[in-house]
């Protein structure tokens, strides 16, 4: 059994991590263009000349394709997984997701990418494997071990979509674990804390609202709730439909029909929010493609106005979580924010409203970076599940189940066996029997939700109950066991009683792929083999050499570069001129080591430049001009960038 | 031959061999997890069955039992080793979930003695509510009256009517009902008393005594939460 490192995961709509445990503390592991974040974003290259299947990109360098070729290039696809036809079609209207025309009903929806189709937990493979790829980089070995965080929102199909994209990844999923508690467990490392405290977590998105009670390292989850699909991204949208409308009315052109320009304006609503966050205003300016200029200036009020309905959507939550929980506003101890969107003011005055914060002389909990929290708390469940460590020995995470299971009984009705914000794993046993004589086959129809008519619930599976020997109608007595393990995900067994035989069960899940399917899309099975794994590492250290040198060879050209001291113009030149040498060699740590060092070098001329930039950006430009002129290579991450858009 | 540890039915450990009693979670010898021996809810936390449990102590044991059961420390374990504590933990989650709460608590012992009760299904709860023969008799009346008025509010809540007598004397009946709720906790209780120290006897009558109430209350609580939600809508 492989005993390396177990890393933590946030797979999310927006931006993607990867953390461990460093010794007692949880960090987050930076991608090669030492940015903690991957923007969840996956692009496809176009075909080489030579021909072939074309190469597949993530994170950042993706993101860059959003322009120029949108066809070939998706995000946010977190909102298909784990769902069927009939429940994207909402998404299809406000994201640019193109899926294949030719799925029947129950088979799970493909995505087309310029010339190839792709499922949606292979699309998040293909993240998982670029993060799995930054944290063997860092550590110098191979990754197979991960625990992944989901919202606590998701149903089975999600979960169970989420663990399959980690196995085509090449990751053994140790656990599935909920954001929110993920986020609990990070806050809760370095605090003796007993009490109970609300996650509020709005990402990208999903929103979820979590109560747990912390008691001698035990987080015991009391309830939870939550949307999964809200988030930061209707927000985008807003100010984009916005845009669009009045770029019509105003100048007569209908960009909707120009997936580059829609991806322009997208670009510039995210900017404007985020800017938003700390200014009373934010403007628009968008050259449009007949020349003209549409801008447009948006004060804080209309904005929160524009809003308030989609926040508004997390209340019945959160109040529904106090109620299951049984408990009122004032005996939350804590309110911890979790996500890139609670750094908009008006959220963080809703929450203070809602659980009475401010007039019990307390704030939200904002210590840790929103944007960071679920991975890093991701890497300390990866350390419990490692075992064997002092920090987290006596942790242990209680979690629930965020739905309540059933079955769907006469007349459609729906008979719940496991009641929503049931400690998981969680299990009850039914009993089933024959309606007519010698029957040998019983149907059961298992759902997810909480509504009385099975229809309105989410189907999870349709069982068969076979080979039930033949008796009298009502005599066979089939024991059914239903087991929702420490993932949420359901497991099913089922024996005859009478005859003492094991009934054979077929389960049919009502969506997802088989096992088989799974396995078919393993991306690049060699992953394992030691020898790919030292190759692999050498071009990546090259590819990395080659950035930074190419970047540092157009220093010059920049006026920063004047700005320099000769010592430093010269510890730069030497630093290139050592890693230019290395480069040639075989040797893939030290080729890493003297990229590190040539980074050193020129970390004064970064600033230099970025100040430049940020100057820039003051008079009017947009950050992607900024970006331009700082070159990609050497662009530190803007702190407050939690969306698509730096 | 098996040396007998204790005077339960002894097996030998899967892991070491040494024997042990096969109600054990953990071989005694080896430390190792143990196949699931199944039993009640009330042998999980190794008590007898009794109504009138010490919730903190409960919750301690809980507590204890999860660091050592839950399927975290067995990430790593074998198949075999991550299946039983998989179901150890969701039949101890599923104890404490039941014995916990009072009413299910009570519900499940009465169950496990044979008793039959209602079935708990939401969504089936609603559904009989208006079976006249399902009403307690001493409250025929007031239910009826009750059932109007709530027919009323809900017909001139959807007109976006305000009818404040009508609210007033909803407020009033919900009063009442959360009153008589009262009174069935509290003959509930009494009668865990009797249960719990009585001999056989005295255990049967209370057990007939707890079916009536805990058929009572089911019908009190719906009311009342049928009022709460035609008020509060």
């Amino acid at each position: 059994m492989a005993e390396g490192r177990v890393v933590g995961i946030d797979l999310g709509t927006t931006n993607s991590l990867v953390a461990y445990m460093e010794g007692d503390k949880p960090v987050v592991i930076p991608g090669v263009d030492g940015s903690n974040l991957v923007p969840s974003v996956v692009a496809l290259d176009p075909i080489p000349a030579e021909g072939g299947r074309p190469t597949v990109t993530v994170g950042n360098s993706a993101r860059k394709s959003l322009i120029e070729t949108p066809e070939r290039v998706i995000y946010s696809v977190k909102r298909l997984m784990g769902r069927d036809l009939s429940e994207v079609q909402s998404e299809l209207k406000l994201f640019p997701f193109r899926l294949a025309d030719d799925v029947e009903a129950g088979e799970v929806p493909r995505i087309q990418l310029g010339e190839l189709r792709f499922t949606a937990p292979e699309i998040s493979a293909y993240i998982l494997r670029q993060l799995k790829r930054n944290a063997e980089r860092f550590f110098g070995a191979p990754v197979t071990q991960a625990v992944i965080t989901v919202p606590a929102y998701f149903n089975d199909a999600q979960r169970q979509a989420t663990k399959d994209a980690g196995r085509m990844a090449g990751l053994e999923v140790l656990r599935l674990v909920n954001e929110p508690t993920a986020a609990a467990l990070a806050y809760g490392l370095d605090r003796a804390n007993v009490g109970t405290i609300a996650v509020y977590d709005l990402g990208g998105g999903t929103f979820d609202i979590s109560i747990l009670k912390l008691r001698d390292g035990i987080f015991e989850v009391q309830s939870t709730n939550g949307d999964t699909h809200l988030g930061g991204d209707d927000i985008d949208n807003l100010l984009l439909a916005i845009a669009l409308d009045e770029i019509h009315a105003e100048h007569g052109v209908d960009l909707r029909a120009h997936p580059s320009a829609v991806q322009a304006v997208r670009k510039s609503a995210i900017e404007a929010k985020i800017r938003l966050s700390t200014e009373a205003a934010a403007h628009f300016d968008i050259e449009l493609p007949n020349g003209d200029r549409y801008q447009r200036e948006i004060p804080r009020e209309v904005f929160e106005q524009l809003i308030e309905p989609v926040l508004d959507r997390t209340v019945g939550p959160c109040k529904q979580a106090l109620t299951d929980a049984g408990l009122t506003p004032e005996q939350i101890d804590a309110v911890v924010l979790v996500g890139g969107s609670t750094r908009i003011p008006a959220v963080s005055q809703l929450v203070d409203d809602l659980f009475h914060l401010a007039a019990r002389g307390k704030k939200p909990y904002i210590e840790l970076n929103p944007d960071e929290v679920v991975a890093l708390g991701a890497a300390v469940q990866a350390d419990i599940l490692a075992g064997a460590s002092k920090t987290t020995d006596e942790m242990l995470l209680l979690d629930v189940t965020p739905l309540s299971l059933g079955i769907e009984a006469l007349g459609g009705t729906v008979a719940r066996i496991i009641q929503r914000n049931s400690t998981i794993p969680a299990s009850a046993t039914e009993h089933f029997t024959t309606g007519v004589d010698g029957q040998t086959n019983v149907a059961i129809h298992v759902v997810q939700g909480e509504r009385e008519l099975a229809a309105d619930c989410r189907s999870l599976a349709r069982f068969d109950l076979k080979g039930i020997p033949p008796m009298s109608a009502g005599l066979p007595r089939i024991e059914v066991k239903f087991l929702i393990d420490a993932d949420g995900i359901l497991q099913v067994s089922a024996r005859e009683q009478r005859s003492g035989q094991a009934a054979k069960i077929e389960v049919k899940p009502t969506y997802g792929l088989t096992d088989e399917q799974v396995e078919s899309m393993i991306l690049d099975s060699f992953d394992h083999a030691e020898e790919d794994f030292a190759k692999r590492l050498l071009i990546e250290a090259r590819n990395e050499a080659e950035t930074i040198l190419s970047a540092v060879e157009r220093a010059p050209e920049s006026p920063a570069w004047a700005q320099l001291t000769g010592e430093e113009q010269a510890a730069i030149s030497a630093a290139r001129d050592r890693l230019a040498s290395v480069k040639l060699g075989e040797d893939a740590p030290a080729i890493r080591n003297a990229t590190l060092a040539l980074d050193q070098a020129t970390r004064r001329f970064a600033e230099l430049m970025m100040e430049a930039a940020v100057t820039t950006a003051i008079r009017g430009k947009t950050m992607d001009a900024a970006d331009e002129d700082l070159g990609d290579e050497l662009t530190a991450p803007h702190p407050m960038a939690p969306a698509e858009f730096k | 031959m098996l040396k007998v540890i204790d005077s339960a039915v002894p097996i030998a450990c899967w892991s070491c061999s040494v024997a042990h009693n096969d109600a054990t979670l953990f071989c005694p010898h080896c430390s190792k997890i143990q196949p699931p021996t199944g039993g009640d809810y009330f042998s999980v936390f190794g008590i007898e069955p009794r109504l009138d449990l010490d919730l903190n102590a409960l919750e301690s044991e809980f507590h204890r039992l999860s660091r050592k059961l839950h399927p975290d420390r067995f990430a790593r374990a074998g198949e075999n080793e991550k299946q039983w504590s998989l179901a150890d933990t969701a039949l101890l989650n599923d104890a404490y979930r039941t014995l916990k709460d009072p009413i299910t608590r009570t519900e499940y012992l009465l169950k496990l003695r044979g008793a039959e009760i209602a079935e708990l299904h939401a969504g089936k709860d609603r559904k009989g509510q208006d079976d006249p023969s399902r009403v307690p008799a001493d409250l025929l009346e007031e239910v009826f009256d009750l059932n109007m008025q709530l027919e009323e509010m809900r017909m001139a809540r959807q007109a976006e009517e305000t009818d404040v007598v009508l609210e007033a004397s909803l407020t009033e009946a919900k009063k009442k009902f959360d009153g008589l709720l009262n009174a069935v906790n509290k003959d509930l209780r009494a009668q865990w008393k009797v249960w719990d120290e009585g001999d056989a006897t005295a255990r049967q009558a209370a057990q007939s005594t707890m079916v009536k109430l805990l058929d009572r209350r089911r019908y009190l609580s719906n009311l009342v939460r049928d009022v709460t939600e035609t008020l509060g809508a």
